[in-house]
């Protein structure tokens, strides 16, 4: 390798190594962005994608391994040197302050120390500019993920840096809103900026990124030009083999089937002072069939899932009906024994209590339930008895682990996502409701946990799945509807359903204006 | 005229340490930590600052010696809870327990001797303006520490850059800690600033209030510092107004004792303690609103990776 | 400069969770050693005085015993509140409020006497205790407001309370205007265990049964385990139903049953009537208790035999060398902060940075070899 290669290179990062106990994260790393470019950077959940970037950005400190921006050795100790060397980073988990403004939140990560005012007046015209409209004087606890997202990106510009870093930034916006970041990226490509473009998405790889590096389990599996591959190469660099497509067979005779789940004019107010309240949400759901929800995160999934669970009970009993019988007023236990079953989209501290062992968490949903099974007399737990139900769960999920019954925190996020699953799956429950069932999962994992879910409602059950990947929604619902500000639209059979279509609703569209923006455009 | 000058005048005095203890906590709590010492920390200042006046003989000695020994004892609980992670809330109470114990120990020689008093500020001319003289310019010098605290507390959380980055921690410490914010050391610092104001308070106890030293004398004050922390919403503004209303209540009762109000002096002198469980239940009755003020990281421990 | 630093073990060392209150233990008194050296007093003499000559002797052990039993009982129950992560510090007061409503027996009916009136004091001072726990659970289920603080609070009420009581509507009137209740009668006195040899009573034996039941409670059934889910993660604890606000009522109740029945052991057990002061400040030393035995009820049976010592102890330097009692308390703050910071030991390395060597593994390397 020569040296003028290496002047050619915006940052050139060798060996570069991190270690947390006995993972290794990331494993002698090779990366180099030139000037100019989208740089992509492509991997699993999990391949250590986040741990490289953050890293860069000094928040992490490598074992070992070496940096060169422009050429010159450098070692970045904490952001704020990535920043004075010209690195920006727009965070997957908004770094950002839900108590203060968008002017403060931006304010915070400029070390310039010029009043508010000036610095909400040059955001506010940098994000005009860019037609990423922010008004600087809202709280950003009342913004959407969308406008979350702008102020990372208008607050990382202010700094004018050389690399741009994005992590994963699509995965909270609609496609629509996707296309306008892009236009975004092109114009700072243009303008002789670089972008690090982390994602899992190949079909955005290829659309906007020059080269891409490929990471699996810590390691560089290889670099590639993504306009070259196709969607399945891809695929197989970053899984390492291919993954079996999930098969669903089209659904038989739905309409004249039972409604399992029936939700009726369901209204919440907001419970805390950021979340978003229901607003006369309809929805069947009959055995044997998939519905989807998508939307964009933060539109009041979580306060759904809450009110269709009984974690939160309604005033109205009929507002949710499981099985033909009102369930409004019952616990989310009450619901559990008339049959329905539970996934929320926290793992850890939700669906699972980290520091507890995998059996004592399969107490957790099913102490009623299967009360006469796992509790004896007096209220004493029959540990044999959760011990080797837990074994039975493992088993049938393939769930890997180190050790025959660990705390739930030892397990990766798709092993012990496979055993929430497995946990439910193993009642047999009639009504199934699964809140992001693979977010954070890799793809293995998350193939085997979507083909349960279909194979579960084929065999007479109702599933309802909430997710914000629509990639995984095309390809397990039988319909979608979508949810927005609180509000869910009609589902739409999957035959009719597109991306551009659920897109529109996802933004805000009317279910009607859906198909007259289309046909406009 | 004067019997209202005097109440006022013992009034402020009742409310000086509550004022000041409660805004260094509330320093501390804005940037996240909750430390529940301030009774510990304000008893330690309270021995010390009695114990340097009584043995140097200068009450100003004292003062200092009541900042310095409140802002070290501090220390220990920020080792504790921000260098090693422990439980906040228990570390709190291992420190107010500590503290007692160590004051009572300290102090077992102070029992029963006269000790240094802070003098009252005395302008000529201005002191003896009727009425508002005293007022305004005849207390002692920790009222006048008090309120310009509090100003400067105002100002300093809302109108600097610093007090925005330390609110900022309160909020999220984690997405501070990703934009390069020295979280720990910021609240290495609210801590000790917290400390040293609970030194203080404790000092005016045992050299303004009641210049002698006598074994738990803050009696229950660090804690309701505590609770007038969330009384005020983590406001300065209502944490001066809270004092004022809590040193009244204190002056109040001990007021109707010494007029032979036929009420049992038991149930008087229960009643600040009433008057804080009230006062907490009107104020956190509203779910939505305590979320919306407290900050959002309080009492969580922070450990960066690194 | 030097800084500390924290780096998370993939799984909590069994060894330290095993050895950390061992090593508070020896900090406390290589801490204890300075203190007693600044005081101008041989430490090793002190040490003797302090740990060793408060239990030489047998009727020494049941003065042991008679200290230990309302720290253990009151910190078993402290404990379930802890691991549910409610923070009950109003212990002290539900003690006291246990002792006044347990003597409402004795000092009204005097008269009343068998072996009915013992039991009912002890049932009226659980009574009394949960009753007066259950006013922080209702205002914090109910309310939302801060059971720390409103706990504490009651402390100072109850005590004002009881200092009422005992020098007002039950005061004995023989008493030459002492601030004391009656003597209660024979039949409301707890029996000593053996009095041949000390004056231990049954208190000792009922914080015994109920560390054992908590024990059983909190390992071994179901309402244990929806203690250990809504204390560790509130949020899988609601998704398996577990009601957090019955929670609440469940461990101050049962915490403050428990401080009751210390209350009323202590008064009908070592004290025979009520006085202004009941308690050198069990319902906190029960705090330390409850940690320094890791929260398991097991564990709270040694750790109140320890803090129990530290007490006598503190008597025993007093008489013997002049210091005053209060080091027993400085003893326990510097015993708990020590506990507090080995747990850290538990989930996570300590490595020190800014020393000429750059790492220095607080963990011995037996751990890594594993």
């Amino acid at each position: 390798m020569s040296a003028n290669q290496d002047d050619a290179n915006l940052l050139e990062v060798r060996g570069l190594t991190k270690t947390f106990g006995t993972l290794t994260a990331c494993d002698h790393v090779d990366l180099s962005v030139a000037n100019g470019e989208i740089h992509a950077l492509l991997g699993e959940n999990g391949a250590g994608k986040s741990t490289l970037v953050k890293m860069l950005f000094g928040t992490l400190e490598p074992n070992s391994g070496e940096i060169f921006w422009n050429g010159r050795a450098v070692t970045i100790t904490n952001p704020g040197f990535a920043k004075k060397l010209g690195i920006g980073m727009v965070f997957q988990h908004f770094s950002l302050f839900e108590a203060l403004t968008a002017a403060e939140n931006i304010a915070l990560s400029l070390d310039d120390g010029s009043p508010i005012s000036t610095i909400a007046a040059k955001a506010r015209a940098l994000s005009y500019s860019y037609g990423l409209p922010l008004d600087p004087q809202s709280l950003v606890g009342d913004l959407s993920v969308g406008e979350r997202q702008r102020i990372e990106i208008i607050r990382c510009l202010l700094q004018t840096p050389q690399l741009i870093i994005l992590d994963e930034p699509t995965s909270v916006l609609t496609p629509q809103e996707a296309d306008k970041l892009f236009e975004t990226l092109e114009r700072l490509r243009s303008e002789g900026k670089s972008i690090l473009y982390i994602s899992h998405r190949l079909e955005e790889v290829k659309r906007i990124c020059d080269r891409a590096t490929v990471l699996r389990h810590g390691k560089v599996v290889g670099h590639c030009n993504p306009r070259k591959e196709t969607a399945a190469s891809l695929a197989r660099m970053m899984v390492g083999n291919d993954v079996e497509a999930v098969v669903r067979a089209p659904a038989q005779g739905i309409e004249t089937a039972q409604p399992l789940l029936e939700i009726r004019a369901l209204s919440r107010k907001p419970a805390t002072p950021f979340s978003i309240p229901l607003r006369n949400i309809n929805l069947t759901v009959r055995a044997g069939e998939v519905i989807g929800i998508a939307g964009v995160a933060g539109n009041g999934q979580g306060e759904f899932f809450e009110s269709v669970s009984g974690e939160v009970p309604q005033q109205d009993a009929a507002s949710v009906r499981i099985r033909g019988k009102d369930a409004g007023g019952l616990s989310i236990t009450g619901r559990r024994l008339m049959g329905a079953a539970f996934v929320p989209e926290e793992r850890l501290g939700h669906g699972a209590a980290p520091r507890m062992k995998l059996s004592e968490n399969l107490l957790l949903s099913r102490h009623a339930t299967d009360g006469k099974v796992f509790v004896g007399a007096g209220g004493m737990v029959k540990s044999d008895a959760i011990y080797a139900a837990a074994q039975r769960i493992i088993k049938a999920m393939d769930v890997r682990k180190s050790a025959p019954d660990p705390e739930a925190a030892a397990l990766s996020g798709g092993n012990l996502q496979k055993f929430i699953v497995g946990r439910e799956l193993d009642r047999r429950p009639s009504v199934m409701v699964v809140n992001q069932p693979t977010w954070g999962v890799d793809a293995g994992a998350a193939a085997h946990i979507r083909q349960t879910l279909i194979e579960l409602a084929r065999s007479g059950s109702a599933v309802l799945v909430i997710s914000q990947d629509l990639d995984e929604l095309f390809e397990i619902s039988d319909a979608i509807a979508v949810m927005h500000n609180g509000e869910l639209s009609k589902p739409l059979p999957i035959v009719e359903a597109t991306f551009e279509k659920i897109g529109l609703l996802m933004g805000g569209a009317e279910p009607g204006h859906a198909e007259h923006a289309l046909e406009t455009s | 005229m004067d019997i209202t000058v005097n109440i006022l005048l013992t009034i402020a005095t009742a409310a000086t340490p509550l004022l000041i203890a409660a805004i260094g906590e509330l320093v501390v709590e804005r940037s996240g930590v909750l430390n529940l010492g301030v009774e510990g920390m304000m008893i330690m200042g309270a021995v010390g600052g009695f114990g340097a006046g009584y043995l140097t003989g200068s009450p100003w000695i004292g003062l200092l010696a009541a900042i310095a020994l409140g802002a070290v004892f501090s220390l220990l609980f920020a080792v504790m809870t921000l260098s090693l992670a422990t439980n906040q809330v228990a570390t709190g109470l291992s420190l107010t327990l500590l503290g007692l114990g160590l004051s009572g120990m300290m102090g077992t020689s102070f029992v029963g001797q006269p000790g240094a008093r802070l003098p009252n500020l005395d302008i000529p001319g201005l002191t003896a303006i009727p009425v508002i003289g005293r007022l305004l310019f005849g207390q002692d010098p920790i009222f006048y520490i008090s309120i310009a605290l509090t100003v400067a507390v105002m100002w300093f959380l809302f109108k600097t850059r610093t007090g925005l980055t330390l609110r900022s921690i309160g909020d999220s410490h984690t997405s501070a800690h990703a934009l390069g914010i020295k979280v720990i050391r910021y609240r290495y610092l609210a801590v000790i600033f917290g400390g040293a104001c609970a030194g203080l308070a404790g000092g005016h106890l045992s050299l303004v209030y009641t210049p002698q030293w006598v074994e738990n004398m803050t009696a229950g004050r660090g804690w309701i510092a505590l609770a007038l922390v969330v009384f005020a919403s983590w406001r300065p503004w209502r944490v001066l107004a809270g004092a004022y209303i809590f040193g009244a209540v204190w002056i109040g009762q001990l007021h109707a004792q010494a007029f032979g109000i036929p009420v049992p002096s038991q149930l008087l002198s229960s009643l600040p303690y009433l008057a804080t469980i009230v006062v907490l239940v009107l104020i956190s009755r509203n779910k939505r609103l305590t979320m919306m003020n407290t900050p959002a990281s309080l009492g969580q421990p922070f450990v960066p990776d690194r | 400069m030097m800084r500390l630093e924290l780096v998370k073990r993939p799984q909590r060392s069994m060894l330290f969770s095993a050895l950390s209150p061992f090593i508070a233990f020896v900090l406390t008194i290589i801490a204890g050693a300075i203190l007693f050296a600044l005081l101008g007093v041989n430490p090793v003499k002190a040490f003797q005085i302090y740990f060793l000559e408060p239990v030489s002797q047998v009727w020494q052990l049941h003065e042991l015993a008679i200290k230990a039993a309302p720290l253990i009982l009151i910190g078993v129950g402290l404990s379930v509140c802890y691991r549910a992560n409610i923070w009950n510090i109003g212990a002290e007061g539900q003690f006291i409020l246990g002792g006044i409503v347990g003597s409402s027996i004795p000092v009204l009916f005097p008269q009343f006497e068998g072996p009915l009136v013992l039991p009912l004091m002890l049932l009226f001072g659980m009574v009394g205790g949960a009753a007066y726990a259950a006013i922080p659970a209702l205002l914090k289920a109910r309310f939302n407001t801060n059971e720390i603080l409103t706990s504490l609070m009651l402390v100072y009420v109850a005590q004002l309370f009881l200092d009422w009581l005992v020098r007002g509507p039950w005061r004995d009137p023989k008493g030459f205007n002492f601030p004391q209740t009656i003597q209660f009668n024979d039949s409301a006195i707890l029996p000593e265990l053996m009095p041949a040899s000390g004056r231990a009573n049954w208190g000792f034996v009922f914080a015994l049964v109920a560390a054992v039941l908590v024990w059983i409670l909190m390992s071994r059934m179901l309402k244990g385990f929806e203690v250990r889910v809504l204390g560790s993660s509130p949020r899988a604890g609601r998704f398996a139903g577990f009601g957090i606000n019955r929670m609440v009522f469940f461990a101050f109740m049962l915490s403050g049953a428990l401080a009751g029945l210390a209350g009323i052991s202590e008064v009908s057990g070592a004290i025979g009537q009520l006085q202004p002061v009941i308690s050198p400040g069990y319902g906190f030393a029960a705090i330390i208790v409850a940690f320094l035995g890791r929260l398991n009820p097991l564990g709270i049976v040694a750790a109140g035999l320890v803090l129990a010592l530290t007490y006598l102890g503190g008597e025993a330097v007093q008489s013997a060398l002049g210091i005053s009692d209060k080091v027993a308390r400085v003893f326990q703050g510097m015993l708990l902060f020590f506990v507090l910071g080995c747990d850290t030991l538990i989930h996570y390395r300590i490595r020190l940075i800014g020393l000429a060597t750059p790492t220095l593994e607080a963990a011995p390397k037996l751990e890594e070899a594993r």
